[in-house]
C-alpha cells in the first residue's frame, strides 16, 4: 500500500532508561546519555486531541490548494513508550480519546489515520 | 526565605488597556508610581531588575528615570520574566548588595496570536507549514485530557471566564471591563476544542514595578510593607506535557507549577491552606482550573464542585484572580508576573477597592506557568 503512513516513524531511544523520542535525537533527553536509532510502532491510541477551527497565520502557516478546512491534532501514544504530536486525517466529529490509530511519518509532520481507514 | 524576609514597600502599575503609549513609556510610569508609592526617590534604588518579552531593553529605562549609576540587568525569561527579575532583587537584598532594589516588567504586543517560529523551538520548519506551531493548540490538548480524566465540564471552563470578566469590571486598570456570563462565553465560537474565543486571554500592554526593601529600611518609610516570604522560579523536568512538544513521554505528566508552588511554600513556611487569596496564570479558563490542583489547592477533580459553588470569587472561600487574570487584563508576557503580586499587595494592604478580598486577607500566593516549562510563585504576608 502507498501513502504517507506507511513510511514509519525513525525516532531514537536510551538503551540506560527505555526513554524513546520522536524525532531522533543523538542525547537522551532524560540521562543526556546516547540515544540510537529506532524505528517506532505504526499504530497507538489518540492520548489527547483538539481541532484547529481557523486558519493559522500565514507564514509560516501553508493554505492548502483547495482552502482551509478545520483540521484535528493529537497525541498517538505508542507501545514504545512515547506519544507523538500528529495530524489527524480523521473527521473532527469522529475524534475520541483512547481510539486507535495508526501513524505514519507523513510528508512533513506525522499524520495518523483510524485503522480502516485508506490513508 | 528564612533569614530576614524582602519587604515590598512599593508598587505601581499601568493600565493593560490597549493605548498608544509605547512599552518602554509604561514601564518609566509604572517605575515612578512605585517610587511615589514607597516614599523613596529614584536615586535611592541601588539595584534594579527587569525586562520585556518584545517593548524593549529595561536598562535603557534609566535615560528617562535618571542616571544614577545603578546597576540594572536586563531579564528575558518569558513568562517568567517578571518573576526572574523579582528573585534577583531579592537575591540583591538579601546578599546584602542592596537595601533598596526594583524589579520591573512590562510589555506591548501587536494585535493577534502570538507568532512563534519553529526554528526557535528546535523545530523542522514542517510543523509551521502544517498548522502546528499555535499555542492556544497546547493549551486545548492538555485540559481536553484533563477533563476525560478528571471529570471537568466546559460548564467549568465557561465560570472560570465569566469569574474573571466580573472582577474586571471591578478593577479600574483592566483592559476587558464587560461582564461576560457562562453561556455568551459558551457560544463565542470554537477556537479549539473545548476552549471557545472568550476563554482566551489576547496579548496585550502593560508594566509594573515593585520596590523591594531590607527591613531595617521599610521600617524607616511611611510606606505600607508586605513581607515577600518566598519567591521562586523553576524549569521542568523529564515528564512534564509542554508547548510546541512533538513528542511527550507516557504516563501521568508531572508539572513545574507543582514543584514551583512546593518550593515557594516550603521557603515561606506556609501552606496552601493557610492562603487567603491567590493568582494563578489563566492563559485560558482551562489554565486556571489546572493550576488551582497543581499548586496544592485541590485534589484533581475537586475544581468541578468548587468553582461551581462559587469558592473561587472575591467573596469565596479561596478568591482565585481577583483583578481579572490575564483573562480580564490581556497577556503583555513581561508584565504578567508581577501585576500579579501587585494585586495581593494591594488586597493585603486593604487597598483593592471594589474588588477588595472581605475580612482583611492577611497571606496571599502568585504563580506564573509559560513555555517552555517555566513556573514563577511567591507566597506574601501582612
Ligand atoms: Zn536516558
Amino acid at each position: 500500500m502507498e501513502g504517507p503512513l506507511n513510511d514509519r516513524l525513525h525516532g531514537s531511544r536510551c538503551a540506560g532508561c527505555a526513554v524513546a523520542v520522536y524525532p531522533a535525537d543523538p542525547a537522551c533527553p532524560r540521562c543526556g546519555g546516547p540515544a540510537a536509532p529506532a524505528v517506532l510502532s505504526g499504530t497507538g491510541t489518540l492520548w489527547t486531541w483538539t481541532v484547529q477551527r481557523y486558519a493559522p497565520k500565514s507564514p509560516p502557516y501553508v493554505v492548502p490548494a483547495a482552502g482551509f478546512d478545520p483540521f484535528a491534532v493529537g497525541y498517538v501514544e505508542l507501545p514504545d513508550g512515547v506519544r507523538v504530536l500528529a495530524v489527524l486525517d480523521i473527521p473532527p466529529e469522529e475524534v475520541v480519546i483512547g481510539m486507535p490509530l495508526r501513524i505514519g511519518a507523513g510528508d512533513g509532520v506525522p499524520r495518523a489515520a483510524t485503522v480502516g481507514a485508506a490513508v | 526565605m528564612s533569614a530576614e524576609d524582602v519587604m515590598i514597600c512599593g508598587a505601581g502599575i499601568t493600565s493593560f488597556a490597549r493605548t498608544e503609549a509605547t512599552g518602554r513609556q509604561l514601564a518609566v510610569r509604572a517605575v515612578r508610581a512605585a517610587l511615589a508609592d514607597a516614599g523613596l526617590p529614584w536615586s535611592r534604588v541601588r539595584a534594579a531588575y527587569g525586562g520585556s518579552d518584545a517593548a524593549g531593553n529595561a536598562d535603557t529605562l534609566v535615560a528617562e528615570l535618571g542616571l544614577t549609576g545603578v546597576p540594572f540587568v536586563n531579564v528575558r525569561n518569558g513568562c517568567a520574566t517578571g518573576g526572574s527579575a523579582l528573585v534577583s532583587a531579592v537575591n540583591a537584598i538579601r546578599s546584602g548588595a542592596a537595601d533598596v532594589a526594583l524589579a520591573v516588567g512590562f510589555d506591548k504586543h501587536p494585535r493577534g496570536a502570538f507568532d512563534p517560529r519553529p526554528a526557535d523551538w528546535g523545530l523542522d520548519e514542517a510543523y509551521g507549514h502544517e498548522g502546528l506551531m499555535v499555542t492556544t493548540q497546547f493549551f486545548a490538548m492538555k485540559i481536553q485530557r484533563y477533563m476525560h480524566d478528571h471529570g471537568i465540564s466546559a460548564q467549568t471552563l465557561a465560570l472560570v471566564a465569566e469569574k474573571a470578566y466580573a472582577n474586571g469590571v471591578r478593577n479600574p486598570h483592566a483592559w476587558r471591563r464587560e461582564p461576560l456570563d457562562a453561556a455568551e462565553i459558551l457560544a463565542s465560537g470554537m477556537v479549539n476544542d473545548p476552549l471557545t474565543r472568550y476563554m482566551f486571554c489576547s496579548p496585550g500592554q502593560g508594566a509594573v514595578a515593585l520596590i523591594l526593601c531590607s527591613r531595617a529600611v521599610a521600617r524607616q518609610l511611611d510606606a505600607d510593607p508586605v513581607a515577600l516570604r518566598a519567591a521562586v522560579v523553576r524549569t521542568r523536568r523529564f515528564g512534564s506535557f509542554e508547548v510546541f512538544s512533538p513528542w511527550a513521554p507516557t504516563g501521568t505528566p508531572i508539572s513545574v507549577s507543582t514543584d514551583a508552588a512546593r518550593l515557594a511554600f516550603e521557603q515561606a513556611g506556609l501552606g496552601p491552606d493557610d492562603i487567603d487569596v491567590c493568582q494563578l496564570q489563566d492563559t485560558e479558563s482551562g489554565a486556571e482550573v489546572m493550576h488551582l490542583a497543581e499548586c496544592g489547592f485541590c485534589e484533581h477533580g475537586e475544581q468541578e464542585r468548587l468553582i461551581a459553588s462559587g469558592a473561587t470569587a472575591i467573596d469565596g472561600t479561596l478568591p482565585v484572580n481577583t483583578d481579572g487574570g490575564c483573562i480580564a487584563n490581556g497577556e503583555p508576557i513581561g508584565a504578567s508576573g508581577l501585576r500579579q503580586v501587585h494585586e495581593i499587595v494591594q488586597q493585603l494592604r486593604g487597598r483593592a477597592g471594589e474588588r477588595q478580598v472581605p475580612d482583611g486577607p492577611s497571606s496571599g500566593f502568585t504563580h506564573v506557568y509559560g513555555a517552555p516549562g517555566v513556573s514563577a510563585c511567591t507566597v506574601l504576608t501582612r
